[in-house]
């Protein structure tokens, strides 16, 4: 099973990720949405860690603000998310913990602005065929 | 993903095409598409105007759903939409503004000439790409408290001028004067403030610029004469947004108008279309904290226009004074405005929104500086980075039209992804150097995601504006420096 995959759109950029179970859909669109940012997958420190906990309406809001709210942390605390632990779960519930690299602002390790996440095509479902869990993101470059 | 668009267009002359209302049930009003034949294929070529035709089922919509010729695929709004809601029954979408809230254009002259210039090109923008903060994360050179953000968000340019970024006559020469009065910081949340206090004063990256132009065609010698412009003079263009504040306002207000959705029963084929009555609390909270983005930007651009004023006092041993470093113009492209329009024979007060587009407003319109009454409304429009950008005016049937809108660039036509994957192992800054374009980036992959290719021709697109009557040419200008984040 792949984590995710980069989907095209004419001015932004989009990911399908996947997962056995909703909690790793979650954690795989983070994982694509840093590999967006960075072009880069698992070569990050784990050197400081940041509490999240969210609520939303449904199981697709709860998923924009999960990835709004790891947007923010990485825009404001310079830090490249890398691992990310998700402790409490419901469909409008979250708890965990993010861990991550900081950088510099002038890193070069920053390929891409990623402005924000959007509710355009969103997704989340579960494949019947394959059973497996399945989410859809576009982000506003 | 990309599918090409296969619904519905009546041609109604040369420039305009009507989808129409009866293609999808629910449709309030028709769809209008400003295009040439040659530029509605590329248009066609993903679902923008699926996108043109799903906007015209808001509530409230006057008139038609707008698209301008530059139009292309977004989120929710096509980038290069348009359209006015009545205040009475219509509705507010933070989509239909997009989270870069204020992202504008502000164009400066200059009294030099190529000549003089051309020698300092590489010295400029290596001094300018100091001076002025660019990149994703970059932080700017003002150290700003919470409480002085909140001035920010309130004043807007005023807030810049105050604190010696800029001149007094820098606000007249803004749109609204570079503040939106209804702005109220307490509807901002933390989050932005954060996202944008270190931010203020920072260019951003993607499509934003900076950029070192000369004049190098005049359509209009009697207006370019009144707006100080004349070939071969050096101009200098400014292209960025709200940033981190700006999105995360956005961001913000989509959650509370997924709700508002719910609470009013709006039935929306897209859900980034989310939107509330603007005569809702849920409206008028959204529309508060949006004006303070469109404040932050324009101070943001007031501080990035006043250090390279300083850069070219510096590089050319002068003051801004003598190099004659004013403020020609400053235009939003991605904002929603309560403007008044005479519309079907009475006075009415409309909710505008422009996502990629620029207000363009007719000659002798109370809301343009008075230097400019007979002229009209400058309408600043950038090109890609290799090609060009205009000045343009606004008309007397933009305000009859599109209510008082234009387009505002080139368009994108390639994914980020395609353009990169193009362009394989060409180095674009060298190409560029070779057509006498200095370009300096934080990454190249900014270069090679903004490279010409990537964009329509926007000669193209101005040229079905000033066809159709909906602007007016005035000059184009053609880079020479370009700093990108």
């Amino acid at each position: 099973m792949k984590n995710f995959e980069i989907i095209e759109h004419t001015a932004d950029i989009g990911i399908i990720a996947y997962g056995k179970t909703k909690e790793e859909v979650l954690i795989n669109s983070a994982r694509g949405m840093f590999y967006i940012i960075t072009e880069e997958e698992e070569s990050f420190k784990i050197e400081s860690s940041y509490p999240v906990e969210l609520i939303a309406e449904t199981l697709e809001d709860l998923l924009v603000s999960w990835l709004s709210e790891l947007l923010y942390l990485f825009e404001t605390k310079l830090v490249i998310l890398s691992k990310f632990e998700i402790r409490e779960f419901s469909d409008y519930h979250l708890k965990g913990k993010v861990y991550g690299e900081k950088i510099n602002q002038d890193s070069q390790r920053i390929k891409r602005e990623v402005k924000a996440v959007t509710y355009h095509y969103l997704e989340f479902k579960k494949d019947e065929v394959s059973e497996l869990w399945k989410a859809r993101v576009i982000f506003d470059i | 993903m990309k599918q090409s668009w296969n619904g519905p267009l009546h041609q109604l002359d040369d420039y305009r095409w009507e989808i129409p209302k009866s293609y999808l049930t629910g449709m309030r009003v028709p769809g209008l598409i400003y295009a040439s034949s040659k530029l509605l294929e590329k248009i066609k070529e993903d679902q923008a105007p699926e996108q043109v035709a799903n906007v015209a089922f808001l509530p409230g919509i006057v008139g038609r759903s707008l698209a301008m010729p530059d139009i292309h695929w977004g989120y929710g709004f096509a980038i290069g939409g348009v359209a006015a809601t009545s205040l009475e029954e219509g509705v507010i979408s933070p989509g239909g503004v997009g989270f870069d809230i204020n992202c504008g254009v502000r164009l400066v002259r200059t009294n030099l000439t190529l000549p003089e210039v051309k020698p300092k090109i590489e010295l400029l923008v290596n001094e300018l790409f100091r001076a002025i903060p660019s990149g994703v994360g970059s932080k700017g050179r003002i150290k700003v408290s919470y409480n002085e953000m909140k001035e920010v968000l309130k004043k807007g340019s005023r807030w810049a001028i105050e604190n010696g970024f800029g001149q007094e006559e820098d606000a007249s020469f803004t749109e609204e004067e570079g503040c939106m009065k209804d702005a109220n910081p307490d509807l901002v949340s933390e989050h932005a403030l954060e996202r944008g206090k270190p931010q203020l004063g920072t260019l951003g990256s993607g499509n934003h610029f900076l950029e070192i132009q000369v004049i190098d065609e005049i359509y209009d010698t009697e207006i370019a004469k009144k707006l100080g412009l004349e070939k071969d003079q050096i101009t200098l263009m400014i292209h960025s947004g709200s940033r981190g504040l700006g999105h995360q306002v956005c961001t913000d207000y989509l959650v509370t108008m997924q709700k508002a959705v719910n609470k009013y029963g709006i039935q929306l084929p897209d859900r980034q279309l989310a939107c509330a009555p603007i005569d809702s609390p849920e409206g008028k909270n959204y529309y508060a904290a949006m004006c303070c983005a469109a404040n932050y930007a324009w101070a943001n651009r007031q501080c990035i226009m006043h250090w390279t004023r300083e850069v070219f006092a510096k590089v050319f041993q002068s003051t801004p004074q003598q190099l004659d470093l004013k403020l020609i113009y400053d235009v939003a492209h991605n904002i929603a405005k309560i403007e008044e329009f005479n519309w079907e024979g009475r006075k009415v007060k409309l909710c505008v929104h422009r996502k990629g587009a620029t207000r363009a407003f007719s000659p002798f319109h109370l809301d343009i500086p008075k230097e400019y009454k007979e002229i009209g409304q400058p309408v600043l429009i950038p090109g890609d980075m290799g090609r060009f950008s205009y000045c343009l005016v606004g008309t007397n049937r933009a305000m009859e039209e599109t209510f008082g809108s234009t387009c505002h660039g080139a368009g994108r036509i390639k994914s980020r992804t395609s353009a990169k994957k193009e362009v394989g192992g060409r180095d674009i800054q060298k190409e560029l150097r070779d057509k006498g374009i200095i370009v300096k980036a934080e990454s190249r992959g900014t270069l090679v995601e903004e490279m010409s290719e990537a964009y329509k021709d926007v000669s193209e697109v101005v040229e079905v504006m000033h066809q159709s009557g909906i602007s007016k040419k005035v000059v184009r200008m053609r880079p020479l420096g370009v700093i990108k984040g």
